[in-house]
């Protein structure tokens, strides 16, 4: 929350009136002063405001009393102006010798009439006689009612606590809480306010004034100015929280530059069947226009971007013998062998055996993952295998419908690690490090299925908040019939991992709904408020 | 994945022992499904009502486990309660097989056609209704809403071989279907389904072809009009006895697995497996069916090992891998190969990288080695796009603006009619089946989102400065996919006044903090090699007349227009339902790779 910043300005003039000089004026002639008697029609809060001001230099000293007080209501009033309701009634009686009874109310007002005549009868000031009402106490009685609320208006006190609550009951009188101040010089008392510089200027420097200057208190109770300040998104803090993780384990970022790709790439490549249901229309977007992809080829965009990024490890690592075996790649062979080991088998597979279509594999469609660029890369490797490490944070599509956890669109974090010689234990282990970097430890690795991924396992972490074992993310081993139709070779293995970039992000900032964090509905204040990431202070 | 619930009494009783539901959950998450939900802890009046069940969720490859059956007979191999049974078929009694012969009209339609009877099978209601309700789960998943499979199930004694399969025209169809009793043809009883929850959804897979497949028996009754439904005649009962099995297809592949699955899950309550002889000789499919003989593999012992850092002997090898239901014994004639039969239950088994995954498992995935086995050297680099915008971004969040990240998808109005601008149908990624009408293209223009985040955040305080960093994309001919992403930087203005020269600042600091020079129109016109930018006004429908400038840099000997910026024309504030003045700046950000 926002608070109120900077010093409260305190009225100099309240009704007319410099309420601090009048302070000052007044103890100047008295050594103690009562704010109710002395300031009686000063509000409460405006002779606080001036107490402060002072008693914040220390020039006065104030005390708080806290009492209760007892008022008299309209009605009450009017019995003490015009005496109870049974002396009316008495008095009417008197006046007249014998009124009617029913014709009371019209003599002495209905409220009288009703209260008064029972209390007259009560007290033995009156008696019925018939129809009629006839005196019996002749001389003047004593109105002991309308002495009692005289008292009180008086000393706004009631010290009979059970005659307090059968006035009150009555609505007779009301209580009401009073403060009032008392008040005595201070230490630093003067006739007068002194003159203050509120800051510390250039022109005091200058003169040398600041020397003896007196400066304004500042209230350090306080928020101080408002920062005009400019903010990061908190799922961009912490994806860039991620890529510091990446890169201090020395992976490569890969060029995920296209939101379109082709069931080539986004499906087939990675062996998953043309059947499978993430190729249904239910949940993954197809583009409309443009119609169709072409047959994998070159990219020499992405491939500018890779050189670009891998040239100080070739600098680095480069031999003479590296640079000779580099075999160009055959998109060709390499889309005859995703079909073959599809519909045939090979590699050591006996494959899913259907009739594969080839147009199923140019339908454009949104990525529904960025491992269709991991496969990119990894084809791009087959020129050269060699141990690699690539990542990528980047927008994915599913064709979803919308709720408090599930968007059309969000990020996937995703990193591959091809070496020869790898092993499964060896992927827990490096998990394990990458989420200790979260302040996750102990994982627990489930087998699962994944099209792309043999053994696949999801990662489970414990959280110590939620006190409970939480699924962060997916791993596993690329598939032989993934890998080898790029052309690597069979003694190359591939580690791939995934998790969403806005789960673990709802986790730290403790958002329930996924809305709130990605799309145009999420509040500009929020963004502005959400402190830094830190995932090694957790 | 699929959920299958199982009766949590009837499994535990199979598996000999009780469970807690932790400790449920354990062997769950070893074995690799996952207990979704014990009903017994739920507090539904309908779990309640009802004896407790186990909600199991199944990896979508194990259509072995998607009953009762396959999820108990798993777990019992798993825990080595017992073997997997080797199944077999029995020759019947008289030794004359059933015969299907399949006709070559079916080719138009659903060529392919297989089959089983189990003989002496023993119903019980808890049988019956997961031997339906297994089908169901095959049809939903493997067969792609019976698209590529579908299953027939018939009591083999109210009918009489030999079994046609069939494609006629629907008017020549006539039977009565499953649970009715109106006889009706092909085309009566497309429209009698029509509004039917269930069974509507099949309809289309044949409705406009012209010939329906359709199955007789040697009386010319109808057994089935796959994949719609069965005849009533021949529909099984609990009193069923000898169950014949037909399955239609498309895919020549998975009719065998699906022949396999409901074999293997319900041959235990029958007294024998009976085979089919399928004449199909116009394309070469007449073969007795089914095969139950295991696939035979050869797995290296060494890269069993390998992959999984362990390094066990094949003997324990082996041991472990019966666990998983495969019958493995180490090659006599090499040491390094393991003569594996991988049982027809397992179907998901294609390379012997699944083999070493069962190996893993067995073994225990948090039991194996952790130990990262290279210690190779890496050397990180960030993407040069991303790169450089995470300058812009953070330079203009230190210039006071916020960053906000709005969705790639909108619709077609936000992105063109909204903004004044017209679709030439020649630059915009446009979607085939968005669910709703926000997600009809990707975007062109960052501006869409960021002035829709203006409107979602109306009560907050102006001026409000926002900004962007992130794709657009582009329909482009010359790419593979035909289509290309480009990084943007737009940021805008929402204020009391416009914020003209607020946008033109921060365009100003950016290209400054890019090494961009701002020079006059004039300068940079006579030299391209004079690099910098200036601004010139532009005509633009977006934006207040005389209140637009385009952006126009020189970089690297050349001349770019990189972008525009200017007070929002009044009728773009009014769609986008803005209340107070916006300036905005939009820009390509490829140019200063």
């Amino acid at each position: 929350m926002t608070g109120t910043r900077g010093p409260v300005p305190v009225p100099l003039e309240t009704q007319g009136r410099n309420l601090t000089q009048d302070v000052l004026d007044l103890l100047d002639t008295k050594e103690t002063l009562q704010s109710n008697e002395d300031f009686p029609a000063i509000p409460q809060k405006d002779i606080k405001a001036a107490l402060d001001r002072l008693a914040s230099r220390s020039m006065v000293e104030y005390k708080t009393n806290d009492k209760e007080q007892v008022n008299l209501t309209p009605e009450s009033e009017g019995i003490v102006a015009n005496g109870s309701h049974e002396f009316k009634v008495w008095k009417a009686v008197k006046e007249a010798g014998k009124i009617a009874i029913k014709e009371l109310p019209n003599i002495v007002g209905k409220d009288s009439a009703s209260v008064g005549q029972g209390n007259a009868f009560k007290n033995k000031w009156i008696k019925k006689d018939g129809t009629d009402l006839v005196l019996v106490a002749t001389e003047e009685p004593e109105d002991s009612m309308q002495k009692l609320l005289k008292d009180i208006q008086e000393s706004h006190t009631v010290s009979d606590a059970k005659q307090l609550n059968d006035l009150k009951k009555k609505k007779l009188v009301t209580v009401t809480k009073v403060i009032t101040y008392t008040v005595t010089k201070g230490p630093k008392y003067a006739k007068e306010m002194p003159v203050e510089h509120t800051d510390l200027t250039e022109d005091l420097l200058k003169s040398g004034a600041w020397e003896t200057a007196n400066f304004k208190p500042y209230n350090f109770a306080a928020l101080g100015a408002v920062q005009n300040a400019g903010a990061l998104h908190p799922l961009m803090k912490v994806r860039q929280e991620f890529r510091n993780i990446f890169f201090s384990q020395g992976f490569v970022e890969m060029p995920t530059q296209h939101f379109v790709d082709s069931g080539f790439w986004n499906f087939d490549a990675l062996f998953v069947p043309q059947q499978h249901p993430a190729r249904d229309m239910q949940d993954t977007f197809f583009v409309s226009d443009p119609p169709m992809a072409d047959k994998p080829r070159a990219d020499p965009a992405s491939e500018k971007q890779m050189d670009q990024m891998e040239a100080s490890s070739q600098r680095l690592f480069a031999t003479e013998q590296s640079k000779k075996e580099k075999k160009p790649r055959d998109f060709e062979k390499y889309w005859n062998d995703v079909k073959k080991v599809h519909e045939d088998g090979a590699f050591g597979s006996i494959g899913y055996r259907y009739k594969f279509k080839d147009e199923e594999t140019l339908r454009l469609v949104l990525r529904t993952h960025t491992t269709a660029v991991s496969t990119w890369a990894l084809h791009r490797l087959a020129e050269d295998p060699r141990p690699a490490r690539y990542f990528s944070i980047d927008r994915v599509f599913r064709n979803e419908t919308v709720d408090a956890t599930h968007l059309a669109e969000f990020h996937q974090i995703e990193g591959v690690i091809a070496d020869f010689g790898l092993t499964l234990g060896g992927l827990q282990r490096f998990l394990g490090d990458f989420f200790a970097n979260m302040g996750l430890e102990n994982l627990r690795f489930k087998p699962a299925y994944n099209p792309y991924t043999e053994p696949s396992m999801e990662i489970f972490g414990y959280h110590k908040g939620l006190k409970k074992w939480i699924e962060i993310g997916n791993s596993g081993m690329f598939r032989p019939e993934m890998l080898e139709p790029m052309g690597l070779p069979k003694d190359m293995r591939v580690y791939g991992f995934g998790l969403s970039l806005e789960r673990p992000t709802m986790m730290k900032y403790g958002v329930s709904n996924i809305r709130e964090l990605l799309g145009h509905k999420v509040d500009l204040s929020w963004i502005k408020e959400q402190p830094a990431v830190r995932f090694d202070k957790e | 994945m699929p959920t299958i619930a199982v009766d949590k009494a009837a499994l535990f009783k199979e598996l000999g022992r009780e469970y807690t539901t932790e400790e449920f959950d354990e062997l769950c998450f070893e074995f690799g499904i996952e207990l979704d939900e014990d009903t017994s802890q739920s507090t539904k009046p309908e779990d309640q009502a009802q004896p407790p069940q186990l909600k199991i969720e199944i990896p979508a490859n194990r259509y072995d486990m998607l009953c009762f059956e396959g999820i108990a007979l798993n777990l019992k191999v798993f825990l080595e309660k017992e073997k997997l049974p080797k199944w077999q078929v029995t020759p019947p009694k008289d030794g004359q097989l059933q015969e299907l012969h399949i006709k070559p009209e079916t080719a138009q339609i659903r060529e392919l056609c297989s089959g089983v009877i189990l003989r002496g099978i023993e119903f019980t209601q808890a049988r019956y209704d997961s031997f339906i309700a297994l089908q169901d789960k095959l049809h939903q998943n493997l067969a792609r809403q019976r698209t590529l499979v579908s299953i027939g199930t018939h009591d083999l004694d109210t009918v009489k071989g030999p079994f046609t399969y069939e494609a006629l025209k629907p008017e020549e169809i006539e039977f009565v279907p499953l649970n009715q009793t109106k006889k009706m043809n092909g085309k009566e009883l497309m429209d009698f389904y029509e509004k039917d929850k269930h069974l509507g959804r099949y309809l289309h897979i044949i409705r406009d072809s012209p010939v329906y497949p359709v199955i007789y028996d040697a009386n010319r009754t109808v057994l089935s009009l796959p994949p719609i439904i069965n005849g009533n005649h021949s529909k099984i009962t609990l009193d069923t006895k000898n169950v014949l099995i037909e399955i239609t297809a498309t895919d020549k592949t998975k009719v065998e697995i699906v022949n396999h699955m409901l074999i293997a899950m319900f041959a235990g309550y029958a007294e024998s497996i009976e085979a089919i002889k399928i004449v199909s000789d116009h394309n070469n499919e007449s073969r007795i069916s089914p095969d139950l003989s295991p696939r035979e593999w050869k797995a290296e012992v060494d890269y069993l090992n390998n992959v999984t850092g362990l390094d066990l002997s094949p003997e324990e090898i082996s041991k472990l891998l019966s666990k998983m239901g495969h019958d493995v014994s180490p090659s006599k004639t090499d040491k390094n190969i393991l003569d594996v039969s991988v049982p027809i239950t397992r179907a998901d088994i294609l390379h012997q990288a699944d083999i070493m995954e069962d190996y893993s498992i067995a073994y225990g995935f948090n039991k194996l080695p952790r130990v990262y086995p290279n210690k190779t050297a890496a050397v990180s680099a960030p993407l040069p796009i991303n790169k450089l915008a995470d300058i812009v971004r953070l330079e203009s969040a230190s210039a006071g603006w916020t960053e906000v990240m709005p969705l790639i998808l909108c619709s077609h109005e936000e992105n063109f009619e909204w903004l004044n601008r017209v679709d030439d149908g020649a630059t915009a990624i446009k979607l085939a089946n968005p669910k709703t009408a926000e997600y009809q293209l990707v975007r062109t223009s960052l501006l869409p989102g960021l002035l829709k985040t203006i409107n979602s955040n109306k009560h907050h305080a102006v001026p409000m400065k926002i900004f962007e960093v992130s794709d657009v994309g582009f329909k482009d001919e010359t790419q593979e996919r035909k289509s290309r992403n480009e990084r943007h930087f737009a940021a805008a203005i929402m204020g009391k006044t416009s914020g003209f020269e607020q946008v033109h600042g921060l365009l100003d600091r950016l290209l400054l903090m890019l090494r961009s020079k701002f020079m006059t129109r004039e300068d940079g016109l006579k030299n391209a090699a004079l690099e910098g930018y200036w601004i010139e006004e532009v005509e633009d429908k977006t934006f207040l007349p005389g209140h637009a400038a385009s952006i126009k840099i020189n970089l690297g000997g050349k001349n770019h227009t990189i972008g525009v910026f200017g007070i929002l024309h009044p009728s773009v504030l009014h769609k986008f339902e803005l209340p107070y003045p916006v300036s905005t700046v939009e820009f390509n950000l490829e140019v200063f790779l």
